[in-house]
């Protein structure tokens, strides 16, 4: 599905130039659960927007369902994101003017799906994230859970094949963090592969494998079967904090 | 296709920014009301002007007699000289490419007193003696009755054709002036005809509606005027230019009356062609001149458009990102800011225009209103024309593009992780 092999990129403002990604290999198959880890500065969100096609990398390849991703026209990009990935953010990034329903609606207006169907099947995306009752609120009307699973219904409305969800419980309590893990549980669960970043270990440990970064380069990767171990780690790393 | 989501954005987006938008689409309503406005007072004064002499025939010219400015063949400056019927004669015999020559007397217009008199009624007009050809050459309709004819000419009868002016003043006012006669410098005419000018300029000096025509020869034979014509009316054959037929009876006149080649001011002449040159350069220098203010102000409107635009996408960065992450191609982003910029421009536009032409109908209304003395109205018709409205709204279709492209060209060069981060 995914398949990464030497990628650098390097952000450059003005004169300085920010090596980000220093050669990642990384394979990733239909179906996984993945969760991107490392501390702030070290990449992950960078290698999201990559895998994502919001941002394009400086050298190696990058193949998506086995067509390689690499200066692509904006048109086609959009084209690719629209048909192939959703998104779900941090921050949420819902339209603020448009109701749940207009907002989990939207990537079916740009793939010009007319406006009764369109509103149809996004009603029942959001039934799907249990929120039918909200279709009419404003983003400003929802609490931060409420909003996140109106995004993830957007992200699923197009039938992706892949969700990037960049820090999906960031802005969240604990409690809404885990509803939100359960949903994206379910949708994995679903045949879809699921990449997210996180730097929380307790969300990290909900996935099947676990790609740390360190300094623009991967670290570890953890299996499924290694996760107690990471937690027993994880637990030995917070007491020593 | 009616895309109700882009309108629904784009009315959100405009009234998020209520008073922006306002104050920016001022200047394109602005831009097109002066526009018009300034083009319809042009037309204006063009019809007020043009109303005056366009029954003219415009390939005529007018002659009239000055005092002379050079001494000449023994004879001293300032010598006094009048045309005679010689004259008209042999023109008539030996110019070609003339097609009408009206001769013409001016009677004692009757400063002193009144030279018009009917019972208790008196009153001073223009007195004129004429040819019928002049009717051609500066067109009168008649009202009642008919114009002074050939037979008149031919039997010198005392008739005259008379102006509404006069009809007003010497006659009761559900008096039929048919039949009637006027004493006109101890002379009594009997009235055949109510006549109104076509053209309000009147040949001579004041109005047209307080004039007198009778036959040339009646009023040679009358009044003692010998063989002497004061004043002659000339058109040209087709096609040939009225000025080349002036120049050549200038230089004939001259010779034929002893009057020095290079004397500019003995033979006093007029001619419509070059006046109306002068008129039709003069307006078309006032439409140029009103486009050029017009399209600048309109410009410095669309600048506000687009800089409005551009301030709408820096605030809504985000917005674009997420669209364009969830799969906006570039092509819709630019095509919702373009038409959002366009519905901008067109509408203030629109206004702008139906405003600037409403109120210019209520001009004309008041005009009319208060052009019961036609003659002297040299403003007239307020108008601005089919073309010209169309002309405005293309450049304003295409200016709300312009102002559009540059902004969403903008939108689009940013990348979508950048549009997402941007908080």
């Amino acid at each position: 599905m995914i398949s990464l092999k030497n990628v650098h990129k390097s952000y450059v403002t003005g004169s300085n130039s920010l090596h980000v990604l220093k050669g990642i290999d990384l394979e990733i198959e239909t179906g996984e659960f993945v969760s991107i880890m490392g501390s702030s500065g070290s990449g992950k969100s960078t290698l999201l927007n990559i895998l994502g096609i919001l941002d394009n990398y400086d050298e190696g390849a990058y193949y998506l369902n086995g067509s390689l991703v690499k200066d692509m026209s904006e048109k086609k990009a959009a084209k690719l994101r629209n048909e192939m990935v959703g998104f779900v953010f941090q921050s949420f990034n819902l339209i603020s003017f448009k109701n749940a329903m207009e907002n989990v609606a939207l990537p079916l207006y740009y793939q010009g799906v007319n406006r009764k169907k369109r509103n149809k099947i996004a009603l029942e995306y959001l039934d799907k994230v249990g929120l039918l009752d909200w279709a009419d609120h404003l983003p400003n009307e929802m609490s931060g859970g409420q909003k996140q699973r109106v995004a993830i219904a957007r992200s699923l409305i197009s039938q992706p094949k892949i969700i990037f969800a960049d820090e999906p419980t960031g802005a969240l309590d604990t409690t809404t963090s885990y509803e939100v893990m359960e949903i994206l549980k379910e949708i994995n669960a679903g045949g879809i592969t699921v990449i997210l970043v996180t730097h929380e270990h307790d969300i990290a440990a909900m996935t099947q494998k676990i790609v740390r970064l360190k300094d623009g380069r991967i670290d570890q990767i953890i299996k499924n079967g290694d996760l107690k171990h990471f937690q027993h780690q994880y637990a030995k790393e917070l007491e020593t904090a | 296709m009616f895309d109700l989501d882009l309108w629904k954005e784009i009315l959100s987006a405009l009234k998020k920014n209520r008073m922006r938008s306002f104050m920016t689409a001022f200047g394109v309503f602005w831009g097109i009301f002066m526009l018009i406005i300034m083009s319809g007072a042009g037309k204006a004064l063009e019809n007020g002007v043009m109303d005056g002499i366009r029954a003219f025939a415009s390939n005529s010219a007018f002659f009239w007699t000055e005092r002379t400015s050079k001494p000449y063949k023994g004879f001293q400056r300032g010598r006094q000289w009048n045309y005679t019927n010689t004259d008209i004669e042999y023109i008539k015999a030996n110019v070609k490419d003339i097609e009408y020559l009206s001769p013409r007397l001016f009677g004692p217009r009757g400063y002193e007193g009144d030279n018009t008199i009917r019972g208790k009624q008196t009153g001073s007009f223009n007195i004129y003696g004429d040819y019928p050809d002049f009717f051609k050459i500066d067109p009168w309709t008649p009202l009642k009755g008919r114009l002074i004819n050939e037979i008149d000419i031919l039997q010198s009868r005392k008739v005259v054709n008379i102006g509404e002016r006069v009809v007003e003043v010497m006659f009761e006012k559900d008096e039929d002036p048919i039949g009637q006669y006027l004493k006109i410098n101890g002379v009594y005419f009997q009235v055949v005809g109510v006549i109104k000018g076509e053209t309000r300029v009147n040949i001579g000096g004041g109005r047209k509606n307080e004039t007198i025509i009778m036959p040339f020869t009646t009023m040679q034979k009358t009044y003692n005027f010998g063989d002497d014509v004061h004043f002659f009316s000339v058109t040209s054959a087709p096609g040939v230019p009225v000025s080349r037929v002036e120049a050549r009876l200038k230089e004939l006149l001259k010779s034929r009356h002893k009057i020095a080649p290079d004397d500019m001011q003995a033979v006093g002449s007029f001619n419509i062609e070059v006046e109306w040159k002068k008129y039709m350069g003069l307006f078309t220098g006032i439409q140029i001149l009103t486009w050029i203010v017009g399209i600048g102000t309109l410009m410095a409107g669309v600048i506000g458009v687009s800089n409005i635009m551009l301030v709408i996408i820096k605030e809504r960065t985000q917005e674009i990102g997420i669209q364009r992450a969830i799969g906006a191609t570039p092509g819709k982003v630019i095509m919702h800011i373009v038409a959002e910029s366009v519905f901008l421009t067109v509408m203030a536009g629109y206004i702008g225009l139906a405003l600037g032409v409403g109120l210019l109908e209520l001009l004309n209304i008041a005009l009319e209103a208060a052009s019961s003395d036609a003659d002297s109205i040299f403003f007239r018709s307020p108008e601005v024309s089919f073309q010209m409205a169309v002309g405005a709204l293309s450049v304003l279709v295409v200016s709300g593009i312009l102002a559009g492209l540059i902004p969403a060209k903008r939108a689009v060069s940013i990348k979508p992780i950048d549009a997402l981060r941007d908080e």
